[in-house]
């Protein structure tokens, strides 16, 4: 099958560019160029399309939603919703508060937390897209496990006692949040600013991502990557994690990353194991959290983390 | 004269938005009296978890994005 964006990024390479087809630079040129076009093509439709369905489920209706059910019902729609949300950190204080004050029990409100970076539409989307459809239901299957797991060890530490003592008292107003315009034009409206939103947001990350990605694809040897990050490194696994914890991307943003890393024989779960704990955790959204609660939770909080991710690589790296 | 809000912790989408219902009155010949609001406590009794969000008057018009240009030019619009 003739692949627009593949024969797009052949043109700029190897014809506009006079890049050889077998060097370095000429793979990573041609790697950068395909998947901008490829990853902004699909993100734009993807993005409208959700608009249009306006399935872009507010924090409001999550927290309406989720509010006074029994235990493992809360955690499952705090999980799942959380995949289908996907809300910018600067809003997790005010979710965070307003979880509590609908005494959502905060064991689900982590769930929530982990589940919402780490999932979402436009990610699963790009991952049917550039990895197909086994991965991106392995991604989404591992990460709604660990959501789910994660939220419960959180509870088992009690972790109330480390809320900061302000969150408790704050009384929340009942939400008048105003009734969205349903006509096709208001939809059309909507899913527009949507687009310019997300793409305004999210797009630094995904250039950074493909850059990273394009010279992993050009420059780093397979054989190197096979021996010290291939099958049977036990090691590759919780060492991505580490690196990974610290540094910020977008969900989306990690994908070509990770697409670039499959490509030169990377271990499937050691892939897995980074791109979450990219995407889900990192320096910026903790500095956040601690308005709301204090280290010993957020230390807590990484190390549930790291040590889910790490035990999702091994269990992908036994299986295959 | 109208009491806008604008309800956001300081991040850059409630810049925009502030700057942007400024500009709107300003074209409009609309005055108006524009507040940011960065207490989460206060954000929070409107109801609004996702900022940034935009009172009138005290009633919640907007929450959980930049709002678009028409939507700005027609609260400048509603009578007073």
């Amino acid at each position: 099958m003739l692949d627009p964006f593949d024969w797009l990024g052949d043109r700029v390479a190897y014809d506009l560019l006079g890049l050889a087809g077998d060097s370095a630079s000429g793979a990573a040129v041609q790697f950068f160029v395909m998947d901008v076009a490829k990853i902004f093509a699909l993100l734009v439709v993807v993005i409208y399309v959700m608009g249009l369905l306006r399935a872009l489920v507010s924090p409001e209706r999550v927290r309406e939603f989720v509010r006074g059910r029994p235990d493992w019902q809360a955690r499952g729609l705090a999980v799942g919703l959380g995949a289908v949300t996907p809300f910018c950190s600067c809003s997790s204080v005010p979710l965070f508060i307003g979880f509590v004050e609908a005494g959502i029990p905060l064991g689900v409100t982590f769930s929530f937390l982990i589940a919402s970076p780490m999932i979402n539409e436009v990610a699963a989307v790009l991952l049917i897209g550039l990895l197909g459809w086994e991965l991106a239901l392995l991604y989404i299957g591992a990460g709604l496990l660990v959501a789910w797991v994660g939220g419960i060890v959180m509870q088992r530490f009690r972790p109330e006692r480390w809320v900061e003592a302000y969150v408790w008292r704050i009384q929340m107003g009942e939400a008048a949040v105003p009734r969205p315009d349903t006509s096709l034009l208001g939809r059309h409206r909507f899913a527009v600013a949507e687009v310019r939103e997300i793409l305004r947001r999210i797009w630094k990350w995904v250039v950074i991502g493909i850059g990273v990605g394009a010279l992993i694809h050009g420059y780093v040897p397979a054989d190197w990557i096979v021996e010290h990050l291939g099958d049977g490194q036990w090691l590759a696994v919780p060492a991505a994690v580490l690196v990974g914890i610290p540094l910020y991307s977008n969900a989306t943003g990690v994908i070509p990353v990770a697409e670039a890393m499959l490509g030169k024989g990377v271990a499937l779960g050691t892939v897995l194991a980074f791109m979450m704990s990219i995407a889900a955790l990192s320096i910026p959204e903790m500095l956040i959290l601690r308005k709301v609660i204090r280290w010993p939770a957020l230390a807590l909080f990484a190390a549930v983390l790291a040590v889910s991710f790490i035990l999702v690589g091994w269990g992908f790296n036994l299986i295959t | 004269m109208k009491q806008i809000k604008v309800l956001g912790s300081g991040c850059r989408n409630c810049e925009i938005t502030a700057n942007a219902i400024a500009k709107a009155a300003e074209q409009a010949g609309v005055e108006i009296d524009l507040v940011k609001v960065t207490d989460i406590a206060e954000i929070m009794s409107y109801g609004v978890m996702s900022t940034p969000g935009v009172v009138i008057d005290g009633t919640v018009v907007h929450s959980g994005g930049v709002p678009g240009p028409e939507r700005i030019r027609a609260w400048m619009q509603a009578s007073d």
